[in-house]
């Protein structure tokens, strides 16, 4: 290094101190600019969104989304079916999944034999990785199927004229629409929060489950009244983010809702999500008022999982805090 | 509560987790299995070697590999600088500031974020601008999709450096990039590989940000200024077609793209497990 060569002559050492400082300020700077860029792309989104939904948000004001019409021969837009589709399948999802995720991280953490907790584990977390067009063309080749065949009229045949159970699960067995959907998410988002809520588990500390057995708990009473308690935000935090992927997810609905723009009673109905119609009618939008509306709905879907993401966010943030503390 | 009551629930709810695991678990594999065997029973030579065909045509998927090859390398190429280097203020040298507790922030929110809004963001920001569907385009939005994910790891990684090892370097003279750049990143080096590996992982399987900026060719084609075909995008296409060779065709894309996912998970796995052993 030229520092070690340089002799002990004052003018070569300032030189090389100020080419240094020089360098320094410079990678300084270089770093410095790429972290504001994160935030640049964030506020790219944001005004990109903003702009691109202009002219359907001023044309249809905020009836935009209370409209269930979608109509693109007429250029009557409104986002009520979507948004409905996306809450409703999301909800669904996040029932079946949340207790089967909680239930793998018990299992994971308590029940299973030691040998298999690691390769078990692993296992989960790497299906958390699938990507979810895989779970898309699995739901629409195999399960909507399966589901029609022989599921859905068993279904419809039971709960018919029971009020209320007849009209959720009323009409023609599609095989594909929103009950579809939602159970594709669940299984997409349920690797996702089993591995996070197992990583939540074990930050309990061994000796708080140590002292609730040595007085006479039983396993299941550590849980719900030792460990749960403890870790209730984190659980809490890693739900929402499970519940942000169900809303945001794209192709594993895209292949199993159906499209249809309108809010039926019926689980079985095809519907739609807000990021099944981006994904189905983008490319095919014709008119600016269209392909506005499309994106306008995509800032309804980023103000919501932005809101569910950071709540999410400053859970595990408070977790990691006390953990650390 | 009688003891008995207590052991019965106790029973009750271990029973439930270990069949909630079961069905979960079970349910997984079911999947993968389907993939399997759908996927294997149209694999041959000709899915590398060949073009997407027309319906009713024999072909393979070679295009739409060497599409998705070509813009997830430009996009680690051009994300991964951006992330490390953002990373490294956070780490080194902003690691009290302001500023990286709200990078902090909004990158968590960047990697859990949609990618149908990146693909909408990107087609506001590049394809209606420059009049056309383009390859340019997808790569930009995959990239998008990158930097959160290598930052987050690289932040992580350079965290984990101790600081003696900077202070040693500071104490030689040397100034701090070189203290970065021959230290922290050389001690980091696994988990920084493992954050593009992973990284790499994610963006292969994306679908949604290349629906409506790459679009897709059913043709052989490297302009980067043109539409390009992608694995993902052309299994969708596929999946969605009354073809049952293009459904054929879909289910092998499938398969390799979750093999390339899991071997690169692995991979990660590997790299990164190897270091924590240390």
């Amino acid at each position: 290094m030229s520092l070690a060569m340089a002799r002990p002559d004052e003018a070569a050492r300032s030189a090389a101190v100020r080419r240094f400082a020089l360098a320094d300020g410079l990678f300084r700077g270089l770093t410095r600019a790429a972290a504001l860029l994160v935030l640049v792309i964030l506020g790219g989104v944001v005004v990109s969104l903003v702009e691109g939904s202009w002219q359907a948000l001023s044309t249809f004001g905020l009836g935009f989304l209370a409209t269930e019409t979608w109509n693109p021969v007429t250029e009557k837009f409104g986002a009520l079916a979507p948004i409905y589709g996306t809450l409703v399948t999301a909800a669904i999802a996040m029932v079946i999944a949340v207790p089967l995720g909680i239930g793998i991280a018990i299992f994971l953490t308590e029940l299973c034999p030691r040998p298999l907790r690691r390769p078990i584990g692993i296992a989960v977390e790497l299906l958390a990785g699938i990507p979810s067009i895989i779970y898309g063309i699995w739901g629409l080749f195999v399960f909507a199927p399966f589901l029609q065949r022989h599921i859905q009229p068993a279904i419809i045949a039971a709960t018919k004229g029971i009020p209320g159970l007849g009209q959720l699960f009323a009409g023609p067995p599609y095989g594909i629409g929103m009950l579809t959907a939602a159970l594709i998410l669940a299984i997409m988002v349920l690797p996702f929060i089993a591995s996070i809520t197992r990583d939540v588990f074990e930050t309990v500390p061994a000796m708080l489950k140590e002292s609730a057995f040595g007085i006479g708990c039983t396993t299941w009473e550590v849980i719900s009244k030792v460990v749960l308690p403890y870790t209730r935000v984190g659980v809490v935090g890693g739900v929402m983010l499970g519940l942000g992927r169900a809303l945001g997810e794209t192709m594993a609905v895209t292949f199993v809702i159906g499209n249809a723009h309108r809010i039926a009673p019926s689980l079985f109905a095809p519907g739609t999500t807000i990021s099944a119609t981006i994904a189905n009618e983008f490319t095919e939008a014709v008119g600016d008022v269209y392909t506005s509306s499309l994106i306008a709905l995509g800032l309804v879907l980023f103000v919501i999982t932005f809101i569910v993401l950071a709540a999410a966010r400053s859970m595990l943030l408070r977790l990691e805090r006390r953990a650390g503390g | 509560m009688a003891y008995a009551t207590r052991r019965l629930r106790n029973l009750v709810m271990m029973t439930l987790c270990v069949v909630s695991a079961a069905i979960g678990l079970g349910w997984l594999l079911l999947i993968l299995g389907a993939l399997l065997y759908e996927g294997f029973s149209g694999l041959s030579v000709a899915v590398f070697t060949q073009m997407t065909p027309p319906p009713g045509e024999a072909g393979g998927l070679l295009n739409a590999i060497l599409g998705s090859l070509l813009m997830t390398g430009i996009a680690v190429v051009v994300g991964t600088p951006i992330g490390v280097l953002a990373a490294t203020y956070m780490a080194e040298y902003g690691r009290h500031a302001r500023l990286t507790q709200v990078v902090r922030f909004i990158n968590d929110i960047l990697l859990s974020a949609p990618s149908i809004i990146v693909g909408l963001f990107v087609y506001e920001l590049l394809v209606r601008r420059m009049g056309h569907f383009s390859a340019i385009a997808g790569a930009v939005a995959l990239a998008v999709i990158v930097i959160p994910v290598v930052l987050r790891t690289t932040e992580d990684m350079l965290l984990l450096v101790p600081n003696a090892l900077r202070e040693a370097g500071t104490a030689i003279g040397a100034p701090r990039w070189i203290v970065i750049r021959s230290v922290a990143y050389r001690a980091a080096r696994a988990g920084m590989i493992t954050g593009v590996l992973l990284a790499v992982a994610r963006v292969s399987g994306e679908t949604a940000p290349l629906l409506f900026t790459a679009l897709s060719n059913q043709f052989w084609s490297t302009d980067l200024n043109a539409p390009m075909a992608s694995l993902p995008v052309t299994i969708f296409q596929f999946a969605l077609s009354p073809y049952e060779d293009w459904q054929a065709l879909a289910w092998t894309g499938a398969l390799i793209i979750t093999v390339a996912v899991l071997t690169l998970s692995i991979l990660a796995r590997t790299l990164g497990g190897r270091r924590e052993g240390r």
